[in-house]
């Protein structure tokens, strides 16, 4: 009990001096996580809204592959990474594996099914009165998939919080392809992880902390996204 | 002058129910007509084909230039005609940037879009909702938001169905007027679905019933 009660007092005190080791793994995380969801939407966004708008061949099996990747366990997209990066594999004249790029890979892998999805599932269900307010108010096939869009914007945002959430607190795939190292590849959970392995509570309760903080803030703005969605009130984000 | 439209020989089935057979009409331009009859006879179906929103099975709609030459139905046509839904499809966003749509799409200049918006707004009553949201607005509101997003594209024909649908007096009134001053200083051909004889008797000039799937002088 003592041990935990003086890795608590310890972590408090490595975020309020506001730790340059804590600081460092933290942007990291930021940085990787956040590029991460970046390139998943810029991958996952028009997909998404392909497989809602269009009657595509293999719609069907499409989105069943990408609904049964949402559940994709984490280090078996870590290994399948780090055989596609390894010297020998396919991808390995690309030296990317135990660098940030291949972290980012791994939670790219890890969070576009679910932008894919939630995406999808968001642009389904705008009001198909909206598409025909769209046309008769002269709008192209184009201008009418973006308005289309552009309303189920809360639902695609609400996609991007909960991949940001997954890839955030994800350990498995990025241990792997990254290797934890300090000062490189070193981010919140892998931190966690070895550190108490190493039986050094106090930053890993620090990072434990902040990972908790970050999930609420995820979870707050989740939760601020659906109300806004649904509801009169909230900020028009379209002016 | 300006755009006017004919339906020639017009028949639409849907499920092997036939909905509309054998459908021809001229319509003259700068009129309200106002087409009438009971609930499920076709009367939404004829304005989605006039409005080439949809094809009909056999028959053809043409639209003609001044000179009275036929014109293809695409975008450019689509835009110099619109249909008012009797859901309008307010979208989720200002009262503002949902009657500045159709201006934006055109490519309008952002100067031009307020000065249109705001002159629109204020002719149906809505100028102090402008920065509201629109998802709030009332259901006549709503409707009055519908028509200024239609009216602020200035289009030679426009098309609106059941209007005054389920909203109160006022703000029937209201939308009665504005189709009026659309007819009488836009000279818009407008083609009208109602189930209120009165109203039709207020606004129309040229009465039309569909009865059987027939397209009928009233």
């Amino acid at each position: 009990m003592d041990t935990i009660l003086q890795g608590f007092i310890s972590a408090f005190k490595l975020i309020t001096e506001l730790n340059p080791e804590l600081l460092k793994i933290i942007w990291l995380s930021l940085k990787v996580s956040g590029a991460a969801l970046l390139l998943a939407l810029i991958l996952g966004l028009p997909l998404g809204a392909l497989l809602a708008l269009k009657r595509l061949p293999l719609r069907g099996l499409i989105l069943g592959v990408i609904n049964t990747g949402m559940g994709l366990p984490p280090v078996v997209v870590g290994l399948f990474v780090y055989l596609l990066l390894s010297r020998s594999g396919p991808l390995g004249f690309m030296e990317l594996l135990y660098t940030p790029g291949a972290m980012i890979i791994a939670q790219l892998i890890l969070a576009f099914p679910i932008i894919v999805s939630l995406a999808h599932s968001a642009i389904v269900n705008v009001n198909p009165i909206i598409r025909q307010a769209a046309q008769v108010l002269g709008a192209n096939p184009l201008q009418e998939a973006l308005t289309v869009v552009r309303e189920a914007r809360y639902g695609i945002m609400t996609g991007g919080i909960a991949a940001l959430g997954r890839v955030t607190a994800e350990v498995g795939a990025v241990i792997i392809v990254g290797g934890n190292i300090a000062g490189y590849t070193r981010v919140i959970t892998t931190t966690i992880a070895l550190e108490t392995d190493k039986g050094n509570f106090d930053l890993a309760i620090a990072l434990g902390i902040i990972l908790l903080g970050l999930s609420l803030l995820i979870n707050l703005a989740f939760r601020a996204l659906q109300r806004m969605g649904r509801t009169g009130s909230g900020v028009i984000l379209w002016d | 002058m300006g755009l006017s439209l004919e339906l020639v020989q017009v028949s639409k089935t849907y499920n092997g129910q036939v909905i509309l057979k054998d459908c021809s009409w001229v319509f003259d331009t700068g009129l309200t007509h106002v087409l009438m009859g009971p609930n499920g006879t076709g009367k939404s179906t004829l304005l989605r084909i006039c409005a080439l929103l949809e094809a009909p099975n056999r028959g053809r709609v043409n639209y003609l230039a001044d000179d009275g030459r036929p014109l293809a139905p695409d975008l450019d046509l689509k835009r110099r005609i619109t249909l008012l839904l009797p859901s309008v499809g307010v979208f989720n966003t200002s009262v503002f940037h949902n009657v500045a749509y159709g201006l934006k799409i055109r490519g309008f200049k952002k100067r031009e879009i307020e000065a249109k918006v705001d002159a629109i707004l204020e002719a149906v009553g809505l100028a102090e909702k402008k920065r509201q949201r629109a998802l709030d607005l009332s259901t006549g509101q709503s409707k009055r938001l519908g028509l200024a997003r239609a009216m602020v594209l200035e289009p030679e024909v426009i098309f609106l169905d059941e209007p005054t649908a389920s909203i109160d007096q006022a703000n029937t009134e209201i939308i009665e007027e504005i189709i009026m001053k659309m007819k009488v200083e836009k000279r818009a051909t407008i083609i009208m679905v109602t189930h209120d004889p009165a109203q039709a008797e207020r606004l129309g000039d040229r009465l039309l019933l569909i009865k059987d799937g027939k397209l009928l002088p009233g």
